[in-house]
Formats: structure tokens, sequence, C-alpha cells
């Protein structure tokens, strides 16, 4: 009797069962489901370009260059037979004729494509035994007229042949895919027979270097940390309208471009600059004896400090906006001394200001290249510097990479740390 | 903070003054370097310091030789002017629309002048790369900011990573990826001599790049309007017949526009300061003032640096007096007294 009336009804409709049914006689769950569907699909579509575009633009970038960090088809596309050679020997048993045999056929075909192939090859053994560039261009001058046997032609042009060490370092440039470029990021070397070992000390600069860009990252984050706390605490206190002046100075460095104070810091550090003239004429030092402080790390720490100064203060600032000023108020009328006060009741509530800056300033800091190449001296250089170099002056682009991922990585676990700390939505900017 | 009460003690007070010292030293850190470029700029000699001549306010070590500089180096003939008329000159046949058979000398520094290309190509790539960077990231800011968006914060988080990656690694992927040759041609037949479809060392691949750069403050200011933006309106507009397009123009979008436009500004000035990706990327001919900056800090140091550093701070200060009076305008329209 009531399933009668209901279906005949249009406002309400239900089965038997009870489940309530739309207006063209589909359960409601579903009909909801499928409108829900519909808006997913809506703001899904919405976020597509962009996500496509950031995929193509900027995702696929830097995973081409993690690849590009473990793949190396300089020497196997050039010498493909000695690579099928080489793959097969034992890195420890002497040298074979066949191997012998390969490489100077392989050497004779590249040059015929092309005169500098050869040379590419012996640049990129030459990264794992040096003197292997000048031994390739000499070998396929040669090579052209050798005749069986090889192997003591080989050694006749040149005795380096008869050293294992130069066929070890081609079995090495051989392989495509090598860790052998994040073995050299760690200051590791990738040997012959498939073990690592440590680089010799004078060429161990990386993992010292990264230890020197997040020591020099964390500097950077204490100097704006202790720069940054009594600003925002005079901003988020002054009345409004003299803070909002006061904001000035530090919204104006802010929107000011890098380059340009880059190019004021080093009008006042260098030598003959605003900071030592006015040391000078005070008498702190003496012409002949100003400080260096520029070109070197002193230059890049003041630099960075005062470029993320801002990063630091506006996320302290708006922290301390929010804080009640009740609560410091209710710790003093119970008894807490001004500093107990401050220590136990104030401080403890700007820590999430001072957690999302400091990390915002740490993340930006150690990627930091612009300001370390211009005033950045010998010894101010960071990692970035590093990368820049080997991708565009010795063009060993696989270690660079490399040492792209190893940074890419330490961000990401700082990118991580910050989203569950501070939470990505919550980021602000000016 | 400013007035003390009378119950402090003489600790208390003393304490006080040391902190704002501090402030006040602080604030000179920040601000010093930056004001300081400007009387600088005008130095009579080649150096980067203040003369004796400028420290006693001789007229003589003042000069605008530098200003002039920006306007002349790398002309083919720089010398059709000269003195102080070449203000008044390159302004009256820059901006005139008058003048017949435009001079050479106009055409000479609009074409060769190495900061005028410069300042040519910077506005060029930041017009198009914000034009990119704020399309994109409205639209996926309104998507985001839906609730029923699926894997929202994974999604979130890989928008917003352009911001976070170090430029270099960034940078160096780029330079990768943009110098393969995406001709189908030789992708798929391996032709050799198909025609080049390389974005390395082409505006396009800074444009792309920068707008990358941009899209997370697009995303991050969108979004920080969307959270007051009440829903009610869009379906108001809805329930009185508008379609969607036209409760976005009409309801949405005016509402969220400061928001819009202040992210427009962030990656404007992203793109308008980025010398990493461009030291990458960019050709010769492409280099914008930070790159110009770059090689003139590296290669010949000389004022010219510090006069276009002034102009570049003039900017600032005028965009920052902008913004804070748009600031108190809203803030009027809104009845909210200007603070």
């Amino acid at each position: 009797m009531a399933d009668v009336t209901l279906q005949t009804g249009t406002a309400h409709n239900s089965t038997a069962s009870g489940a309530l049914l739309a207006a063209d006689g589909t359960p409601l769950k579903k009909k909801l489901r499928q409108a829900l569907a519909v808006s997913r699909r809506r703001a899904f579509l919405l976020v597509a370009p962009l996500l496509l575009f950031i995929l193509a633009s900027f995702a696929i970038p830097i995973l081409l260059l993690l690849v590009q960090g473990v793949k190396d088809d300089t020497f196997s596309s050039i010498m493909p037979e000695t690579t099928v050679v080489l793959s097969e020997w034992d890195a420890n048993s002497e040298p074979t004729e066949d191997m012998a045999a390969a490489l100077v056929a392989d050497l004779i075909s590249a040059r015929a494509i092309d005169r500098s192939l050869p040379t590419k090859v012996g640049t990129r053994v030459n990264r794992e035994v040096s003197g292997a560039i000048s031994l390739f261009k000499k070998t396929t001058r040669k090579a052209a007229k050798m005749e069986a046997p090889f192997l003591a032609e080989l050694h006749k042009t040149d005795k380096k042949w008869k050293d294992i060490n130069y066929w070890r370092a081609m079995k090495i440039a051989s392989k495509t895919i090598t860790p052998a470029y994040y073995a050299a990021a760690v200051d590791k070397k990738y040997l012959a027979d498939g073990s690592f070992t440590d680089q010799p000390e004078d060429r161990q600069i990386y993992v010292s270097l990264f230890l020197k860009t997040i020591l020099v990252s964390g500097g950077v984050m204490l100097a704006c940390i202790l720069l940054g706390f009594p600003v925002a605490y005079l901003l988020a206190h002054l009345p409004s309208r003299k803070a909002n002046l006061l904001m000035i100075f530090v919204l104006l460095p802010f929107w000011t471009s890098l380059l340009v104070r880059t190019t004021a810091w080093i009008a006042m550090l260098q030598s003959a600059g605003v900071l030592n003239d006015l040391f000078v004429w005070v008498g702190i030092t003496s012409d002949d004896q100003r400080f260096s402080m520029i070109y070197n790390m002193t230059g890049t720490i003041i630099a960075m400090t005062h470029i993320l100064l801002p990063f630091m203060i506006l996320p302290i600032y708006s922290v301390m906006k929010a804080i009640p000023p009740s609560h410091v108020r209710a710790a003093k009328s119970l008894g807490a001394t001004n500093w107990t006060a401050f220590w136990r009741v104030y401080f403890p509530a700007t820590i999430p200001g001072i957690g999302a800056g400091g990390l915002l300033v740490f993340i930006l800091a150690i990627g930091y290249y612009i300001t370390p190449a211009l005033v950045g001296g010998q010894d101010g250089q960071l990692i970035s510097n590093f990368i820049a170099y080997h991708m565009q002056k010795s063009l060993n682009w696989s270690l660079a990479a490399a040492l792209g991922g190893i940074l890419l990585v330490l961000v990401l676990i700082l990118y991580w740390l910050y989203d569950k700390i501070v939470g990505i939505d919550n980021m602000k900017l000016g | 903070m400013s007035s003390l009460p009378p119950y402090t003690t003489t600790g208390q007070r003393i304490w006080h003054y040391v902190f704002l010292t501090i402030c006040a030293l602080i604030f000179i850190f920040l601000i010093t370097p930056i004001l300081v470029i400007a009387p600088l700029s005008f130095n009579a000699e080649p150096y980067f310091s203040f003369t004796d001549g400028m420290l006693a306010f001789d007229g003589d070590a003042y000069s605008m030789r530098w200003y002039r500089d920006i306007l002349t180096n790398g002309m083919a003939d720089p010398t059709q002017a000269s003195g102080w008329g070449i203000f008044f000159d390159w302004f009256w046949k820059a901006l005139s629309p008058f003048h017949t058979a435009p001079p050479s000398f106009y055409t000479d520094a609009w074409e060769n002048a190495q900061w005028i290309r410069a300042m040519r190509n910077s506005f060029f790539i930041g017009f198009f790369s914000t034009l990119i960077a704020v399309t994109l990231g409205t639209l996926a800011a309104i998507g985001l900011s839906r609730s029923e968006m699926p894997a929202r914060g994974a999604i979130m988080s890989l928008l917003i990573s352009p911001l976070i990656v170090p430029l270099v690694v960034t940078a160096a992927g780029m330079f990768y990826f943009y110098s393969i040759n995406f001709n189908p041609d030789s992708w798929f037949n391996g032709n050799p001599d198909a025609s080049s479809w390389i974005l390395a060392q082409t505006y396009a691949g800074v444009i792309l790049a920068h707008a990358a750069l941009g899209t997370p403050f697009v995303i991050i200011t969108v979004t920080a309007t969307l959270v007051g933006f009440d829903k009610s309106l869009v379906r108001a507009g809805a329930s009185m017949g508008a379609g969607p397009a036209r409760t976005f123009w009409k309801i949405q979008m005016p509402l969220i526009l400061p928001g819009v436009v202040s992210g427009g500004l962030f990656a404007f000035i992203t793109s308008f300061d980025e010398v990493v990706a461009v030291l990458f990327l960019a050709g010769p001919e492409h280099r914008t003032i930070p790159r110009q900056m770059y090689s003139g800090i590296r290669e010949q140091i000389s004022p010219t640096i510090l006069a276009v550093a002034t102009i570049l701070v003039v900017l600032s200060i005028i965009l920052l007096t902008t913004l804070e009076l748009l600031r108190r305008r809203s803030e009027r329209l809104r009845g909210m007294s200007p603070s």
C-alpha cells in the first residue's frame, strides 16, 4: 500500500527495500556518486592543463637529469665492438688480442665518421685514468696502418697499453648505466671489478662541499633567526601605522632584484668599499690594512643573510600578530618575571613562525647559486656553483647531474619536512 | 612599545633602549646597501667607491655619464648625440609620434644598445611567461580549492615544487630536455637533416622555463583568496541561469582578482629577476637585464651596473607604493579603517 503511493509520487521515490530513488528512478546513492564523479572530474580538468605543463616543462626535465646521472653512452655508442668484448673481460686477466682488435677496428670506424669522436672517447676514459686523451689521439693516428696481431702493435705504439689500468678504465667507461658518477659525487671511485674505493685524498672535494653548503645554509638560517626575531617582535608590537612604515624596510629589500642587492654588497664590502672607508675614517683599521670582506665566505654569508632575511621576518611576524597579548599579561599576573613570561609563554608560541621561516631560508640557501658565484671568490663557492661549473665549463654533465640529484634529494627531504610541520597550504607571500 | 609605563624599573628601561638600538641596527643592515648605490651611481670616476670629491660634495665629482652609458653602450654610433641633450633627444625621439623618418640615432639605440635590448627582452619574456603562469595557475588554483579535487595534497606539492627545487637543478634539467630535437621527423624516422625543433637558445624556451617558475606564486596567492570565497555566490548566479563561463567571469573572477593580480605580479618579478635559467637556456641575443648585470659584475665591473641598479630600486619603490595604495584602497572599500 505504502509502496504504491510512494512510487506514484515524484518528489520522494524509494524502492521496496527503502532506498531513496531520484526522479528518473535510479537509486539516489548511485546518482550522488555520479554527481560527485562529475564534479571530481571537473575539478581535475581545471588542474590538468597546469599539471601537464609542469610535468612537461619541469618534472620530466628533472627526471631526465636524474637519469643522466647514471647514464653515459659516450663510450658504448662510439665503440660498440670494444664494449661487447670488454663486458666479457674479468678486468684482472691480461688484455686479449680480441680486445685489441675490437679497439683498433672501432677507432678506425669512429674516425671515419668524425675525426673528433676518438678524442671524445679519450676524454671519457681520461676521467677514470689520466693520460688517456693523448693515448687515444696517438693510437687513432696510427690505427689505420696497424695489422694483426693488434695487441703487439698497440704495445709498440705506446707502452701505456701494457698498463692494465687503461683497459680497466675503458671497461668502466664502456658501461652505459653506471654508478660511477653518483660514486664520484660522494668521493668514491667505481672500479672495473664492480667495487668502490675512496678517491685519492686530493680529489675528495664533494662530501666536504656538501657539508660546507649545509653548514653555510645553517649559519645563514641562524643569522636570519637572530636578526629576524627582534625585528618581527618590534613590528608586531608597534601600533600598526608605525609598523607599516617600518615594514617598508623589510619589504623594499624583498621586492628589490637579487642582482641589485648583490651589486650593492659588492659596493659596500669591497676593499675600497663604503664599509672599509668608514672603518678607516673611524680608525678601526689603517688604510693599508683594509678588511677583505668580499670574494670569500664572509661576503657570501653576509649577502645571503641580507637577501634571505625578509623570508624569515615575514612568517615570524604573521605568527606573532596572532598571539593574544593577554597570554603574557596572564603569565605576569601569576607572578612570572618579564623573562619567564617571554621564555615560557611568548617564545613557545612563536616557534611555528621560526620553524616556517627557518626551513624556507634553509631550503632557499642550500640551492643558492648567483650570490656565491658573484661574491664568493674561491672559498665561498657552494654545491650549486660546482653543478653549474660541470654543466658549463668542464662539460662533465653526468657528474653535474649526479651532484644535482643528491642536492635534489636533500631539498625534497626538507620540503617534505616543511609540508609536515608547516603545510604548503600555509605558505604565504609578502 | 614606544612609551614606557611609569612603573618600569631602570633595568627594563635600559633593556628597552638596547632592544630599540638592536632593531635600528638591523634596519640599517637591511636598507643601507640598497640606498648606498644611488649616490655611487652618479660617480664621475669609473669606481665602485666614493671619491674624495664626492665626499666633499664637489659638483664635478658627480656626473650622469653612467646613465648615459645605459642608453648608448653597444650602439653602432653613439656620438650622434652627446652631453645632456642626449636625454631630451632620446626621449623626444622615442616618445614623439610626430617625428618623420625615424632618426637613425633612435633606431640605433633601440636595436643595438645592450641595456635597451636587455630591457626589451626582460619585458617580452616577463610578459609572456606571466600570461602563461596566470592563466594556467588561476585555473589550477580554482580546481585545487574545490573539496572534490582528487589527490589534492600530492598534486599541490608537485605544483609548488618549482619554488623549492634549487634553480641550478631545474635549469640543468631543462637544459638537457630543451636540447632535444622535438621534430617528429628526426625522432621517428631518424632523419638527421630534419629541421631543428629545439627549445634551447630560443625565447620560447626561456618563456616556458619562467612560466614554470612563476606558477607556484599564482597558485599560492589565488588559493589564499579562494579560502575566503563564498561558493554560494556562484550557485546563486547559476540558479539564475548563468552558464559556467558567465559565473566565472562575472562573479568569481572579480572577487578573486586581487589574488590573481598579486600572483601575476610575483610571477612577473620572478621572471624579471631570474638569471640561472637564462644563463643555461638563453643565447646571447636573449640576454635579460639581470643576465646583463650578471656578466657586467663578472667581466667589466663599471658603475653602469650601479646606475641600472638604482633605476631598478626606484622601480621597486614605485611598485611597493602602488601595492600599499591598492591595499589601503581595498581596505577602505571593505569599510575597514586604513591601518
